[in-house]
């Protein structure tokens, strides 16, 4: 029997072998994460760039359908392209703003070593937004990505005076809370500065930075004609018993809203992030139990959810967490469609945890949630919201974890403050 | 001063092995001393019928072997060589060639005809040797039919040697006259109608003319058509191979004849002997090809359409040509499942089959399942396998929607017959067929699966059961896995396959431990099964793989620790190495992409590690080649942590950069140094002396495989971003590199597809370089030191903007290359981009682009640019 002619497969022997087959993912992968690579570094210029002086769209309501897609649409990419963002508008804006600010995830149990990793300090109740400045404007933006101000800074070419420290197009970012009762912006993490990323960087680093940095400039002096808002840093403690002490208890220029802990080898990450971490309770907060739309606290758990094709309600988590799910009758009565956020609201004698993870049981539907939001809760909040209700983690509880902690190694280092 | 070398050549072919190395070694050392003197030698020798044959014979090849070689780089150096000889030596060496020709040896004549043809192909594209064709035809006339036939094949090895445009039309014609003539039935002597025969074959690519012209093209397939007939088999069997080449060379000049020709070719498969059938059979199947890539063209959107029309003779010979094909179905050979190289009659007819298929589609499906219905169920085991066959052959092509119906009833039926068909023949094209049906029916990309959650099961319990088969059943049964796996790739957590897994891997482990596992492909095939089957693994199954991972590195320990193999042996334990690292390579990526394993995995890292470096030390090239792509994929998956291991890595990083012959490994280790750099970003900077020497040899050496190139250019890139302003120092090396390659490509005129992807793929890897090495400078107080190089850069861009061949890739990295520049350089470049008008088109060009990436870029350029000139 002769063999086949050189260019004639036979039919029944295959076209290709997982060899090659292998060989081609790998070339396919390496081409893939190349673009990857230099996408992210474009990236930082790009999105400042296309956000920066030029009268950027403000988020505008459009009709339902088409924020359906749009959230469908960014859904299924988990790391939007920087380019892509210069085009969004509306609902669009918000979810790839978002995507930048490093979301803290909520504490509910302890994380162990506590005191050797982590940072803590006190959250002053505000609006989180981003901050940039580049070419003689500051701009912040909230998280929905809406323009909050629009306003000069003595940030670096956060103002059209002459500053002589470097080309006016390098720009810095700042993540902060803008505490409305004094006006001022207090910053909890610097994400760039005068066009040198801090991704990248831990949070050690970073705090070290803007501590550093953040006075060289007069960004923290009282508001003039040229620098519109106040900006303050946070006194950040390591979160040993001192530090936890004195940031739940401690005197502070603003009003408090829970704590935040920082792991300190952890780099800014864009979305949601567990080396990040909110706690609160009743001392240290006015809103530890979450309001519905009206403000006030409703007698069952409430949570935002998002409706998915399947008619299952899921998480903003990355991936989304299902937590229950709606009929398709319902969804047909109440006229939702897929992407809307619905509030609902949890039985709750019926939710339980079943292995760690959280059984909502029966959800009744309260409502679509309020159109300025543009996420749904994260699994953790939702956690928390229940522990909240029934066996809140407690301050004691964290002091016995670092005490715990602290007595298995009593080489512990003295209480470090960072200077602020 | 011909030399005796008769008595060398003899010993050279010596039984004994002393003698034999002696005499080799003689020769090369004559060739050593004197070249001249042994080319003469050796021509002489060949033209001596004096001679013993054997001694003439070898005289040739070697003769042969120094005008010529495979690797391009030696045949130019070969080439070069010859050009420079002496006029006289070259001469003589010429005239004793050209007098063989009249020796009555035929083995002589035949030698010396190839080694003319090689001598033409280094002389005609010089303009020498201009007489040569002149002085063949005039031994046409000849009546020595031995000189005649020599000539024809001469002329046959000229024209596949010499490229068609080194021969003027005047010659071309003259040479096809004498060959059609040689061809003519007039032609008494069927050794001149057989080389004859044999020429045309050749000399078809020369026929460009003479194909175009009505007369002279009716004139060609006449004769062609008629040598068909011909009472000698070797000469039909030469005849239809030139009608298959005219099938694909000249398949818009066909209409005219293809009544006749598919009476000609039917004839043949049905009566004719085997190697006739054969070819005529590929004659339908090469105008499928044809027909394919036309109608593939239609559907391009690009295009829209093709250069050449299609001209539907497979739509219009449908109703004669399928019951044609059916019937070599029926005509298997005994055992020819158990021989992976068989090729008869049967096999080419289903292969030819399946292509109609894909051709016209839907169509072709009443036209089979009479034909099916009427023989599955025979009692002889032909008509069953046959009728199996014929389904299998027609599933790739028709639309899931026409195949589903049919397959749905078919399904259980072929699920019986796996299980309980008595022969194996039967059992093995249905294993195969299912796994056709699984391949092209079943999976994300089709609308309805014929694939249920309810099914499902009973089609694994039967797959798993039949790899217990005969190894041919066996390894058609993995195969079949091996694509409904496949349909569930990007399933998710729903896969019906999840709660099978653990079955699924031991069966598959038990198959490649049987004794009988090297049979039929066997054990190969259950590695890529295994392979599917962990790609598309999720969360949940996750567990299950990881446990696959202690088995595979203990098999892989075994074959490290293996020692004192006989060569088989040895054969056989690389083959199975290889497959466990292309299984590592596999889990690794699969691991390393779903979060919840990753760090469970990271526990095996060392270990794999360990094992991996060991595995270095066979000298097999798959072998390496897949170690390689394992740890490319570790190292990703490991990130920085994987520093750890460079130590000990790095010397086979550098041998693999360093193996020119398997430039595949060469290829594989540059992407793997791509891997390192985004694995450890700047903790790579220590060895990057070592591998940017390297990959700078590399580059200089013309030795290297060119394919290898545009990969290193794009390394360059990928150690800059990794290393940033460290990269200054290689900046002196690598950017005249770039430079000089960027003028060569910029300005590169492709003659053919193939030189233009090479051209297209070389610029992007330039662009690409170019990108990483601006991206890693940025924000740098070195910046500086790039400045220089941008007025190139955006020459390089105007130049290729210019040429009008850029393809997509090349233009989306162009833009990025754009953006990066005045991104980086800001000020220092913003006036020079503005001046550069073809920057400015290709952006507005690219910025209503169908591509959105292209649009993408063209933005993220615009903007960068509108900051530094504004900037």
């Amino acid at each position: 029997m002769a063999p086949p002619p050189d260019r004639r497969r036979p039919i029944k022997r295959a076209a290709i072998s997982d060899q090659q087959r292998r060989r081609e993912v790998a070339l396919r992968l390496q081409a893939d994460r190349r673009s990857d690579a230099q996408n992210r570094a474009r990236q930082l210029a790009s999105s400042v760039l296309s956000l920066g002086p030029e009268p950027a769209t403000e988020p505008e309501v459009e009709p339902e359908q088409e924020m359906s897609e749009a959230s469908g649409q960014l859904a299924g990419r988990s790391d939007l392209d920087p380019v892509r963002a210069a085009r969004l508008r509306g609902p669009e804006v918000r979810k790839w703003f978002a995507r930048q600010l490093m979301l803290p995830e909520w504490m509910v149990d302890v994380p162990p070593s506590l005191d050797r990793d982590w940072y803590v300090f006190t959250r002053p109740s505000g609006k989180r937004c981003f901050v940039v400045s580049s070419n003689g404007t500051t701009i912040s933006r909230l998280r929905n990505g809406s323009i909050l101000h629009r306003f000069p800074s003595n940030l670096p070419n956060g103002a059209r005076t002459k500053d002589v420290s470097g080309p006016a197009s390098s720009y810095s970012i700042l993540d902060c809370i803008f505490h409305e009762p004094d006006e001022t912006y207090y910053v909890i993490d610097m994400v760039c500065w005068r066009g040198y990323s801090l991704y990248d960087c831990t949070a050690e680093f970073r705090f070290f930075w803007l501590n550093s940095k953040l006075s060289e400039t007069g960004a923290s002096d009282s508001p003039s004609q040229y620098h519109r808002y106040r900006f303050n840093v946070v006194q950040i403690y390591e979160c040993n018993l001192a530090g936890l002490q004195a940031s739940y208890s401690g005197q502070v220029p603003y009003v408090k809203d829970g704590l935040l802990f920082f792991n300190k080898h952890a780099h800014y990450q864009a979305g949601n992030t567990p080396l990040a971490l909110v706690w609160k309770d009743n001392v240290c907060s006015q809103y530890v139990l979450d309001t519905d739309s009206k403000g006030q606290i409703p007698p069952q758990q409430q949570v935002v959810l998002e409706l998915q094709n399947d008619g299952n309600l899921t998480t903003s988590d990355d991936p989304p967490v299902a937590l229950g799910s709606l009929s398709r009758d319902l969804i047909a009565q109440s006229g939702l469609r897929v992407g809307n956020l619905v509030r609902v609201a949890i039985k709750d004698e019926r939710m339980r945890l079943v292995d760690g993870k959280l059984d909502l049981g029966e959800l009744q539907l309260v409502g679509k949630a309020n159109h300025s939001r543009a996420f749904a809760d994260t699994y953790s909040k939702v956690l928390f919201q229940h522990a909240a209700r029934h066996a809140p983690l407690r301050i004691e509880d964290l002091v016995a974890s670092i005490q715990s902690n602290s007595s298995m190694d009593n080489s512990q280092a003295l209480d470090v403050e960072m200077e602020g | 001063m011909a030399l005796e070398v008769t008595q060398i050549l003899l010993n050279a072919q010596s039984i004994d092995a002393a003698t034999r190395n002696h005499a080799e070694e003689s020769l090369k050392q004559i060739q050593e001393q004197n070249l001249s003197a042994f080319l003469l030698s050796l021509s002489a020798e060949l033209a001596n019928n004096n001679k013993p044959i054997e001694s003439r014979k070898l005289a040739g090849l070697i003769l042969k072997n120094a005008l010529d070689a495979k690797e391009l780089h030696r045949k130019n150096d070969l080439a070069q060589r010859w050009l420079s000889l002496d006029l006289a030596t070259k001469t003589q060496i010429k005239t004793s060639l050209l007098q063989t020709f009249s020796s009555p040896v035929s083995d002589a004549r035949s030698t010396a005809a190839q080694v003319i043809a090689k001598v033409a192909g280094i002389e005609l594209p010089h303009n020498q040797w201009p007489e040569l064709i002149g002085s063949l035809l005039s031994n046409i006339h000849q009546v020595e039919t031995h000189v005649k036939q020599a000539t024809l094949e001469t002329l046959g090895y000229v024209c596949e040697e010499v490229d068609p445009q080194v021969v003027d039309q005047e010659q071309v014609n003259r040479i096809l006259t004498a060959v059609v003539q040689g061809m003519n039935a007039t032609e008494t002597s069927s050794d001149v109608r057989l080389a004859a025969t044999r020429a045309l074959y050749n000399a078809l690519g020369f026929a460009q003319a003479n194909f175009t012209n009505d007369m002279e093209r009716d004139y060609i397939m006449r004769v062609v058509c008629e040598a068909t007939q011909s009472s000698d088999v070797k000469i039909r069997q030469a005849a239809f191979e030139c009608l298959v080449a005219i099938s694909s060379t000249y398949y818009e000049k066909l209409a005219p004849y293809m009544q006749d020709i598919f009476n000609i070719t039917s004839k043949a498969v049905r009566e004719d002997e085997e190697p006739v059938a054969l070819q005529a059979i590929e004659f339908w199947s090469s105008i499928c090809d044809e027909e394919i890539d036309i109608l593939d063209d239609y559907r391009s959107e690009y295009t829209g359409d093709s250069d050449v029309p299609c001209f539907y003779f497979i739509k219009q010979a449908l109703p004669a040509l399928v019951p044609m094909l059916l019937e070599t179905l029926l005509k298997q050979e005994e055992d020819q499942d158990q021989d992976e190289g068989a090729w008869n009659i049967a096999m080419a007819g289903g292969t030819c089959l399946g292509l109609v298929a894909r051709t016209v589609g839907d169509e072709i499906v009443p036209l089979v399942m009479p034909f099916i219905e009427e023989n599955i169920s025979k009692p002889d085991w032909r008509g069953r396998e046959a009728a199996t066959y014929a389904f299998g052959s027609i599933l790739d092509g028709p639309s899931p929607g026409k195949l589903a119906p049919i397959v749905n009833v078919a399904l259980n039926f072929m699920l019986a017959a796996l299980s309980r068909d008595p022969n194996n023949h039967v059992k093995d094209t249905t294993a195969w067929t299912l796994g056709r049906i699984f391949e092209f029916l079943h999976g994300a990309a089709v609308e309805t699966s014929v694939i249920t959650q309810e099914n499902c099961q009973q089609i694994l319990t039967v797959l798993l059961q039949s790899m217990k088969d005969v190894p041919n059943v066996a390894e058609k049964a993995c195969g079949a896995l091996y694509f409904l796996a496949q349909g569930y790739e990007d399933e998710g957590s729903v896969s019906p396959l999840t709660p099978f897994f653990q079955d699924i891997f031991q069966m598959l482990l038990f198959v490649t431990h049987r004794e009988d596992a090297t049979e039929s492909n066997l054990r190969t095939s259950a590695y890529e099964a295994l392979n599917e089957v962990v790609r598309c693994s999720n969360d949940e199954t996750a567990p299950i793989v990881m446990q696959l991972i202690p088995v595979i590195m203990l098999e892989l320990h075994q074959t490290v620790e293996a020692q004192k193999l006989t060569s088989d042996e040895r054969d056989k334990q690389n083959d199975l190495q290889g497959l466990l690292c292309g299984c590592l390579q596999v889990i690794i990526q699969k691991m390393g992409s779903i979060e919840g394993s990753k760090y469970a995995f990271m526990q095996y890292a060392d270990q794999i590690m360990d094992l991996l470096l060991k595995v270095f030390a066979s000298r097999n090239a798959t072998v390496h080649e897949e170690a390689m792509l394992a740890i490319g994929a570790l190292a990703y998956t490991a990130g920085p942590n994987f520093a750890k291991y460079m130590p000990q890595f790095y010397q086979y990083l550098e041998m693999g950069l360093q193996n020119f012959e398997e430039y595949q490994i060469c290829a594989i280790t540059v992407g793997v140094v791509g891997d390192l750099c985004r694995a450890l970003e700047d903790k790579i900077l220590p060895y990057c002396d070592g591998i940017m020497t390297q990959l700078l040899k590399n580059l200089s050496s013309n030795q290297l495989h060119r394919s290898v190139k545009p990969p290193i250019f794009s390394c360059f890139g990928d150690i800059a971003l990794a290393i940033g302003e460290n990269f200054e120092k290689y900046l002196v090396y690598a950017m005249p590199m770039l430079q000089s390659a960027a003028e060569l490509s910029a300005h590169a005129v492709s003659q053919d597809d193939e030189m233009l992807e090479y051209t297209n793929q070389l610029r992007n890897g330039i662009l690409e370089a170019y990108s990483g090495i601006l991206q890693g400078f940025k924000s740098s107080p070195k910046t500086q030191a790039l400045v220089p190089y941008a007025a190139h850069v955006l020459q390089f861009i105007d130049t290729m903007y210019g040429g009008r061949e850029m393809d997509d890739a090349v233009m989306k990295s162009a833009l990025g290359v754009l953006g990066d520049l005045a991104d980086t350089l800001g000020s220092h470049v913003g006036p020079l981009i503005s001046q550069s008008s073809s920057s400015k088109d290709l952006i507005e060009e690219c910025m209503v682009y169908d591509d959105p990436l292209i649009r993408e870029s063209a933005e993220w350029a615009k903007l960068a640019i509108n900051r530094a000139v504004s900037g």
